[in-house]
């Protein structure tokens, strides 16, 4: 029995320095964007200000750069999810042979180191975009090749998630579908797709952010643009400012924030279910009664 | 330029290949009950999947890695000479790996270069499978769904900070103005600052803190199908806990292992944030020097061909440790 507390107290020990790891460095950020002095420093607290934030929002560059993620983000999820989508219906279909030969190419962005993807992807399109005056004009731009070159990998994550969801089909309900007279079109839009839907939302949602967050790529990609990524990535080689600090605090208010959602919604879910099943339940023992009743 | 547009060729030479294995296929295994492509899809929604398909893998994927592959066997010139007769097939770019050109001598630099980023990463590799392993295990085995809800949480938080930021976050911890500089002259145990970005532990530790979660949830994923029965039986009949992990648990897992492992390994060998805001003046890590040539001396091909051996590099030392673990690629990656 002692044995066994000392063993839990060892495990508790380690979690604790895990996170301590793992939130630490995020805790001293977020203390010194509250801090006057204008190295970022945690210790000593000179003071309470909220300037940084003010410094942030008024800062041109990180604004321009915030629009162009998002930009660049919404186009990430428009190419990679449905080419996600296509891979994926191509992948369970194809010939057990070819699968692996497939499965190489279109998976190999995932594995690729992202610097590398980068660099082929401006050496490609700007001999590529240059062919005509028109495309070089109005194609060969830091956005329209970061979405090219975060595309090739976020569209293989893309098929891993869609894939995944697409494995547990069962092929029964599309062919019950076409006996009942449906046509192709109708199979794809009415069953396929809807049954796809949580995995079709959770792969947008991963497009989005490893857009948002990507620095490898993007730093080749961008050209002359800015992301907000990059535009960071500047402000931290010049130097240190607590306003860098205040924007990690709004990021992580967010994902706080959205992960709380998503544990009440979990929670109310699961409750919803218990209940469902009690009801059910109380629904099954009705029936019985009226059956005896009668 | 002709040599360059060869590479348009190849794509086709691919697509012609899978259409003789699928037609190679139709015909040994004759199924009359089969449906070809187009009939199971309809024609329309077909072609746009294979449209879609075919734009990726052509244009996104193999196209520019072909083209960085030939980009890096010519020589640097100015554009108006490009397709000139100097845009000669040269190996010129990977010689200056090995040969410094100016002068003739070992290129000592970027070998050295190279092979810290390859072993540091490799030290990073093992370094965060020893951190992330027991969590793994415990989120795994020991605690409860709801328990292991949280954690997940608490483990996906800080990820959606960026990269940039979590190094800025861990330099303000380590600089030498830092809080852990502050708490060690504090205390007295030191008497002045250390240097821990110059003497790269900065760069280490940020690397394994960018990494964490690449390696927890493999391992979570590999362990988490494990009986528990298994690990019972084997408590019972004896075995100390070091066995049953060497015995039992991690050739199970083995690939979220290797999973988790090759992961850690390709993003740190190919980190540019964590070497360019926590290294030290002195650290030359690969990917930064490829940065170099792009930004600084404006050499495309040679850093297209310093790039392509840090591919090359990477895919040898997944093959090998695929090979050491005798786990499939396609194991490894799910």
């Amino acid at each position: 029995m002692n044995a066994k507390l000392v063993m839990r107290g060892m495990i508790g020990f380690y979690i604790f320095l895990f996170f301590l790891y793992l939130f630490g460095p995020l805790l001293v950020m977020s203390v010194t964007a509250f801090n006057t002095p204008n190295y970022p420093q945690a210790f000593p607290f000179e003071g309470f200000t909220l300037d940084w934030f003010q410094k942030l929002y008024n800062d041109r560059n990180m604004m321009e750069g915030l629009r162009n993620s998002f930009i660049i983000g919404f186009g990430v999820v428009a190419i990679s999810v449905p080419v996600g989508l296509a891979a994926a219906i191509i992948m369970s279909q194809i010939y057990h042979r070819a699968r692996g030969l497939f499965y190489l190419v279109t998976i190999s962005p995932v594995l690729t180191p992202g610097v590398i993807i980068g660099i082929s992807t401006v050496i490609f399109w700007k001999d590529a975009l240059s062919v005509t005056d028109f495309t070089k004009a109005y194609f060969y731009k830091g956005i329209v090749l970061s979405i090219f070159g975060q595309s090739s990998f976020v569209a293989a994550y893309c098929l891993l998630i869609i894939m995944a969801r697409l494995q547990r089909f069962d092929r029964a309900q599309e062919e019950a579908a076409l006996d009942l007279g449906a046509s192709y079109p109708q199979v794809f839009w009415h069953i396929l797709l809807p049954f796809l839907k949580p995995a079709l939302v959770s792969a947008s949602v991963i497009a989005f952010l490893s857009s948002f967050e990507n620095y490898n790529t993007t730093t080749f990609a961008i050209l002359a643009d800015k992301t907000l990524v990059t535009v960071l990535a500047g402000q931290v080689r010049q130097g240190t400012t607590p306003a860098l600090s205040a924007l990690a605090v709004i990021i992580i208010g967010i994902s706080l924030m959205g992960a709380i959602t998503y544990e009440v919604m979990k929670r109310r879910e699961e409750a919803n279910a218990e209940k469902a099943k009690e009801r059910a339940k109380i629904a099954e023992r009705g029936d019985v009664g009226v059956v005896g009743g009668g | 330029m002709s040599s360059r547009f060869l590479v348009f060729l190849l794509p086709f030479v691919v697509i012609a290949i899978f259409w003789a294995m699928a037609n190679r296929e139709a015909r040994l295994a004759h199924d009359p009950t089969h449906k070809s492509f187009f009939d199971r899809n309809g024609t329309a929604l077909g072609v746009v999947f294979i449209l879609l398909v075919a734009f990726w893998a052509l244009f996104l994927v193999t196209l520019p890695y072909l083209y960085m592959v030939v980009e890096s066997f010519h020589p640097k010139l100015p554009p108006a000479q490009r397709g000139g007769p100097a845009d000669v097939v040269t190996i010129a770019q990977y010689k200056s790996f090995f040969v410094t050109p100016s002068d003739g001598s070992w290129n000592t630099n970027h070998m050295g270069a190279f092979l810290f980023s390859i072993i540091a990463s490799a030290a990073v590799t093992a370094l965060n499978f020893a951190i992330c392993y027991p969590l793994a295990y415990y989120m795994a085995q020991a605690g409860t769904a709801q328990k292991v809800r949280l954690l997940m949480l608490a483990l996906i938080v800080p990820y959606w900070v960026n990269e940039i930021l979590r190094a800025f976050a861990l330099r303000l911890l380590l600089a030498s103005r830092g809080l852990i500089n502050q708490m060690l002259m504090g205390l007295g145990i030191t008497e002045g600052p250390i240097d821990f970005l110059g003497n790269n532990t900065g760069l280490y530790v940020g690397l394994s803190y960018a990494y964490l979660l690449v390696m927890v949830f493999p391992l979570y994923n590999a362990i988490e199908s494990l009986d528990k029965n298994q690990i019972e039986a084997a408590r019972d009949l004896g075995a100390p806990w070091w066995k049953i992990h060497r015995d039992v648990v991690m050739p199970y897992a083995k690939p979220g292992i290797a999973s988790g492992c090759t992961m850690v390994f390709m993003l740190s060998a190919g980190s540019l944030a964590a070497p360019q805001f926590l290294g030290g003046p002195r650290t030359l890590w690969f990917t930064s020097i490829v940065y170099d040539f792009f930004f600084q001396s404006f050499n495309w091909p040679r850093g297209a061909a310093y790039a392509f051996i840090l591919l090359a590099a990477c895919i040898a030392f997944v093959m090998l440790m695929l090979r050491l673990f005798r786990v499939s690629l396609g194991e490894t990656i799910k």
